[in-house]
């Protein structure tokens, strides 16, 4: 039931981890499969934009670096407002897999709600709330 | 998985916008602002006991707030919150990995 928070898919490609670590955290790499063109720094705390056709961009802030097995950012959440604060969590994780490489990818954080859009969200309307909310009414002004 | 009150808020949009007059009434809403029942009548091909009707279950719902004003003056908001609620669980059902993912592999077995 419900929506998922979490999205997990896992691939295996027939090429050894140095090859894959450089696709997706080198900016020849990132532009080619992911973005039709990528900027990155490298090192946590920095950022890397993906563009593609059409004007698109995605900003990414790297959170986790573990070389040639663990590679984590966030970003912001797609058809959200720019200014949403709300940014889902990406790991890719890359571990060899006979003479290939099992990639996996996680990403986390979707039915997340940020204590900001709580007031937006549950407390606009101060009539007519159901009554299944009204627990929730009272925990949030308690 | 989401929290039981961010499932109800989304359960609240989308059954709001599973309804076509419902929907119509909440994109005169968003495309013109806050607006009476009679404003909304004007603008929709709905009667004004049809309009009432499912403005009083967008109230309950939180979808939009009446701003205080005497009997047919009272002007009715969206609320972009739960809006805002619904929308990221739409992100999650538009998130596609698979296309990205088989880019990859097709990428790095190629070259």
């Amino acid at each position: 039931m419900g929506f998922p928070d979490r999205i997990e898919r896992t691939v295996r490609v027939e090429r050894p981890r140095e090859d894959v670590w450089a696709a997706i955290t080198t900016a020849e790499g990132l532009g080619t499969w992911f973005g039709q063109s990528a900027e990155i720094d490298l090192r946590v705390g920095g950022e890397a934009t993906l563009r593609w056709d059409g004007g698109h961009e995605a900003h990414l802030r790297i959170e986790r670096l573990e070389p040639t097995s663990l590679f984590g950012y966030t970003w912001g959440i797609y058809g959200l407002p720019k200014d949403d604060v709300r940014r889902t969590y990406v790991e890719f994780t890359l571990a060899d897999d006979g003479a290939g490489t099992t990639v996996t990818v996680v990403e986390s954080g979707f039915a997340q709600l940020a204590p900001a859009e709580h007031d937006t969200a549950f407390n606009g309307n101060t009539e007519g709330w159901r009554s299944e909310l009204d627990e929730l009414v009272a925990y949030l002004h308690g | 998985m989401a929290d039981a009150r961010t499932e109800l808020v989304a359960e609240a949009v989308f059954a709001a916008l599973a309804d076509a007059n419902r929907r119509a009434i909440l994109a005169e809403l968003t495309a013109s602002g806050p607006a009476t029942v009679t404003e909304l009548a004007a603008a929709l091909p709905l009667t004004r006991q049809g309009i009432a009707k499912h403005l009083a279950l967008l109230l309950e719902a939180g979808l939009v707030s009446a701003e205080p004003g005497e009997g047919r003056r009272v002007r009715y908001h969206l609320q972009s919150g739960p809006m805002r609620v619904a929308q990221q669980f739409l992100a999650a059902l538009a998130r596609d990995w698979d296309g990205p993912l088989h880019a990859l592999r097709a990428h790095l077995e190629s070259s």
